[in-house]
């Protein structure tokens, strides 16, 4: 694999996490705290939050790990290698 | 096969390995020995775990036994919560195999010291961290939501189903067919694999103290992933079993709501 190759993949892997953890990140936390909040508010509701929580955040995760798998392809299996 | 079946599904990711395999020919394929190895310990385990848990069952549960029905509760109430009353008992056993064998999978990649068995090539670890288990086990929920579906509305009326309630849905309908099993294996594989790796430059940067929190919080994580892939596939299984055409009356809660 030729230098530019190699260190555009590098880049690439390494934006392709670190942006696409940023929405994830943000909606995550915005999520968890509005789930707190309700928690607070009508605490014998909490297993009920608690669920439909984990379930967003399970959703909301996904998103990086898209971007995850995109960087370990490019590092370990580059499809752009000749 | 694994191997090939992903190799039709992800073409561009049928190579997708980090570090090495331990290779086995099995006629004209090649299979991951080190995540069979794995995989038949925490077989093993579980249903070494469940033989204990009935021997000798008593009416008023001591010991294993008891440990064992707070794990069939555990995973009881998980179905429940999505399946509904009615529907649960005959999906138990599934949803209670993936959450279990997902669950054994994580933990013991990350509890056991697999380090100290020298294989000819590769190494052992969690057997979810290899792309090929996480998406047997996507595909099986796949076959377990169409079977669902089949069985309950009959062939034509599943798929009726597709343009509730409006025809111009079917597109996102026949897509979400195929992002299902997407998701479902990349979310396991990745987390199992990021930790796993995020604790191997740890230890190689700082040998003794730093991985240590992060193992623990791969424990957690490992946790709410099989607890996650869990529910999703019994939400799916729910969303098969659904009748749209007499959701008025429907009675039967859907919700997430957990113990």
């Amino acid at each position: 694999m030729d230098s530019l190759t190699s260190a555009a993949s590098v880049l690439a892997a390494a934006l392709a996490v670190g942006l696409g953890a940023i929405g994830p990140g943000l909606g995550q936390g915005r999520a968890a705290g509005q789930a707190v909040e309700g928690i607070a508010r009508q605490p014998e509701a909490e297993g009920k939050i608690r669920g439909t929580l984990l379930l967003s955040l399970a959703f909301m995760e996904a998103l990086t790990i898209y971007g995850l798998v995109v960087a370990l392809v490019l590092l370990f299996a580059n499809p752009f290698a000749g | 096969m694994l191997d090939m079946l992903n190799g039709l599904l992800f073409s561009p990711l049928a190579s997708l390995e980090v570090g090495e395999h331990l290779y086995w020919e099995v006629g004209n394929l090649k299979i991951h020995g080190q995540v069979f190895i794995t995989s038949w310990v925490v077989m093993g385990l579980l249903i070494g775990a469940s033989l204990l848990g009935t021997r000798n069952a008593q009416r008023v549960p001591q010991g294993w036994q008891n440990f064992m029905e707070y794990v069939l509760d555990f995973v009881r109430t998980l179905t429940r919560d999505q399946l509904g009353e009615k529907e649960y008992r005959a999906w138990l056993p599934f949803v209670g195999t993936l959450f279990l064998f997902i669950f054994t999978c994580n933990w013991t990649g990350i509890l056991v010291p697999w380090k100290l068995i020298e294989l000819p090539a590769g190494e052992l670890a969690a057997s979810t961290n290899d792309i090929n288990t996480t998406a047997a086990l996507a595909l099986l929920t796949s076959l377990a939501y169409f079977y669902a579906g089949f069985s309950r509305k009959g062939l034509l009326g599943y798929f009726k189903g597709y343009l509730y309630p409006s025809p111009i849905m079917l597109p996102f309908k026949i897509i979400e067919d195929f992002t299902k099993p997407l998701s479902l294996s990349f979310r396991l594989f990745g987390n199992i694999l990021a930790d796993e790796l995020v604790v191997g430059v740890l230890v190689l940067l700082v040998p003794v103290l730093l991985p240590l929190p992060l193992m623990v919080l791969g424990l957690f994580l490992s946790g709410i992933q099989a607890l996650i892939f869990a529910t999703l596939a019994s939400t799916y299984i729910a969303e098969a079993l659904e009748d749209h055409e007499h959701e008025a009356g429907h009675e039967e809660e859907h919700g997430t709501e957990m113990a």
